[in-house]
């Protein structure tokens, strides 16, 4: 009789011989479908990575493209450590945008790049920190979940922005599309190595992140809270405050993601300008254990598929939508893996009365 | 006179607005009284869409189109099930894992039906039916008997559904299981068994909410066509409390809002004397504001038969008993 038992975690090379066989086990699984529905996956695979890595432009595309991932991945993980299920940094991510904007739009145009851009990275982190701390003080005050709030604070969110889109933000110049106004030179983020600066913020961050999360008090603090909030209180932590500083630190880094997205890959705010990125960040996060260096390499890899996959549309006329299949196969194989990471199935000869 | 007639079809449209919607939250209420939070709903709608467009298209016959539909609902379930269920997995990223999935799928599914059309077998019956004399009642005439069979089967269903949760045997075993599974355990009842059952069978209905939309409503098959609704059905399973006869008048309310906003760009009413004018964004709003006055509601009033499945979103391990 097979009988299911838990068992001790794996040895780090145990973990990584699981996750890479998963992830394998995975594109084999999609290819077998892809080859089903009449492509070559070998050719499908080999165009994916020459798409997202195989000229500079292409690397360069994928950087950007990861670089609002990473930085949504890293906002949700500090949260989701004490385990406040953040799903909105979609809504973050939109609020912070529209709080760069609307600075953009009230300073003068005179204002230089260097005063700028700082202003607006502070008022996108201020505004999505105060998105994110509504669904907080919910569930704090009223016990209420904020898995949906948050959900649903995402919708308001873009309807928000949809508004400003085709009312009070119209650029007239663009007669046949409502448009929000593009962005002036002086509130475009610089490029270093061919890339926005997007880049660096999101690699000090994964630095400061981790530091923050690894050695300091309040990343014990938070991960204290996270285990047992009873625990919490009776060695005397002001749960509260903890709980505020980390929501609104979450909700800031995405409403960052934000700005740097809409200053630094769109060149103006839009209703449409996370892609679903919140949501694949979520995803990231909750695959990298939450630890901000291994958020780096998933967010990476999600890149690498999103621009791969957009890739194979033009080399391949394969629409770009397989690069989510691809990415729901070896999702589902990765949730379904850490079921052996956690128990083991043993064979007893005998059913023991 | 003008009115009453404008005021009729606008009741109308909110039905028809609404049915994809209750169908989405019947779906999600059978998941969640198993115990199972499933973000997926929007994924499984646009594959029942998909699914039930192509099978329209290239079988002519319209009880083959829906079933078809649930049917790809109900697999898209069935993975959720096996990663859930039998492997324990997070519900609530396996959720939004088979969103991107369902979403991702149907895209490409569905890249060469964006030009087709349905053969007129498959909309004719499906399209709307009078009621003789009774759709002739003035207001309601036309929201209560000139609708598609469709929208009458949704109805059945909820009821169907609501009998089968409070009357019946199974109906009660399920909601043991979601409030607690040690206990539904203890007393013989098959756990597995059961959820993949109810979580199949709720994947059936969002795919033909879904389904709904292509082969009734617009009827042709667009990208991405649900627009939200799944995850509105996903708040309006709070919203209805967990009762499938609430939830057809959360959805019509929801279909009304969504109607609402269509219908009007902007919205302009005097007040004290001045012009106030409110876009149709804010009207569009109103669902996801009100999901969360409905979640503070219940959260405060503490009363037993409104708040969630006690053991909703957390997996089942025998041995933990």
């Amino acid at each position: 009789m097979l009988k299911i038992q838990k068992k001790q975690g794996l040895t780090p090379k145990q973990e990584a011989l699981l996750r890479i066989g998963t992830v394998v086990l995975a594109l084999i699984c999609a290819g077998i479908i892809m080859g089903c529905l009449g492509y070559n996956p070998f050719k499908m695979y080999v165009q994916l990575v020459k798409g997202a890595l195989g000229s500079k432009y292409n690397i360069t595309a994928t950087v950007a493209k990861c670089i609002p991932l990473l930085i949504m991945a890293l906002g949700v993980s500090i949260v989701f450590r004490m385990k406040f299920w953040n799903i909105g940094a979609e809504g973050q991510f939109y609020m912070g945008a529209f709080g760069a904007t609307w600075v953009w739009l009230t300073l003068p145009d005179s204002v230089p790049g260097i005063v700028m851009i700082p202003l607006m990275l502070l008022t996108s982190f201020v505004c999505g920190g105060l998105w994110a701390l509504v669904p907080a003080i919910l569930k704090h005050k009223l016990d209420t979940s904020e898995t949906l709030v948050t959900l649903m604070m995402n919708y308001i969110a873009v309807k928000w922005i949809t508004y400003l889109q085709y009312g009070p933000w119209k650029d007239p110049a663009e007669r046949n599309m409502p448009k929000i106004f593009k962005f002036t030179d002086n509130a475009t983020l610089p490029k270093v190595f061919g890339v926005h600066i997007g880049w660096i913020i999101a690699l000090v961050l994964v630095v400061v992140i981790y530091i923050l999360m690894k050695y300091s008090k309040f990343g014990f603090e938070i991960s204290v809270l996270g285990e047992n909030p009873q625990t919490a209180r009776y060695a005397g932590m002001n749960v509260t405050k903890i709980m505020i500083i980390a929501v609104l630190l979450s909700g800031g880094i995405c409403g960052m993601a934000g700005m740097i997205q809409a200053t630094g890959n769109e060149g103006r705010l839009a209703n449409d300008i996370s892609a679903g990125l919140g949501f694949t960040a979520i995803i990231a996060a909750w695959l990298a254990k939450l630890s901000a260096p291994t958020i780096l390499l998933v967010s990476f890899l999600f890149a690498i598929l999103l621009q791969g996959g957009s890739f194979l549309q033009v080399s391949m006329q394969i629409p770009a939508s397989v690069s989510e299949v691809i990415q729901g196969i070896i999702l589902f194989f990765v949730l379904a893996s850490e079921f052996f990471a956690n128990y083991k199935i043993v064979y007893q000869k005998k059913e023991v009365r | 006179m003008e009115f009453l007639n404008q005021l009729s079809l606008f009741l109308q449209s909110t039905v028809q607005m609404g049915t994809p919607i209750l169908l989405g939250t019947l779906g999600g209420i059978l998941n969640e009284k198993v115990g199972h939070t499933n973000l997926g709903v929007e994924g499984m709608m646009l594959m029942g869409a998909c699914m039930g467009f192509m099978a329209g298209v290239n079988t002519g016959n319209p009880v083959l189109a829906i079933l078809i539909a649930g049917l790809a609902g109900a697999l898209c379930s069935l993975i959720y099930a096996v990663i859930t269920v039998t492997f324990m997995g997070n519900h609530t990223v396996t959720g939004l894992v088979l969103t991107i999935f369902g979403t991702g799928l149907s895209s490409f599914l569905g890249q060469d039906l964006t030009q087709a059309n349905l053969p007129s077998s498959v909309i004719d019956p499906l399209s709307a039916i009078t009621v003789p004399g009774l759709s002739k009642i003035p207001v309601l005439g036309n929201m209560l008997f000139v609708q598609s069979i469709y929208v009458y089967i949704s109805i059945a269903l909820a009821i169907l559904l609501a009998v089968y949760m409070k009357h019946t045997k199974p109906g009660l075993c399920m909601r043991m299981i979601g409030e607690n599974p040690g206990a539904a355990d203890a007393s013989g009842i098959n756990i597995t068994a059961y959820k993949y059952a109810h979580i199949c069978a709720g994947g059936f209905l969002c795919g033909m909410g879904g389904a709904y939309l292509s082969l009734v409503y617009v009827p042709r098959w667009q990208e991405q066509m649900t627009a939200g609704m799944g995850w509105i059905a996903v708040a309006l399973v709070i919203f209805a409390t967990w009762d499938p006869m609430k939830a057809i008048f959360g959805a019509y309310l929801f279909g009304a809002m969504r109607a609402l906003g269509l219908k009007i760009q902007n919205f302009s009413f005097p007040l004290f004397g001045k012009e106030i004018t409110v876009a149709a964004q804010f009207l569009d709003m109103i669902p996801y504001i009100m999901t969360i006055v409905v979640l503070i509601v219940i959260t405060l009033r503490k009363k037993k038969e409104y708040q969630a499945p006690a053991a909703l979103g957390s997996p089942y391990f025998r041995e933990d008993r």
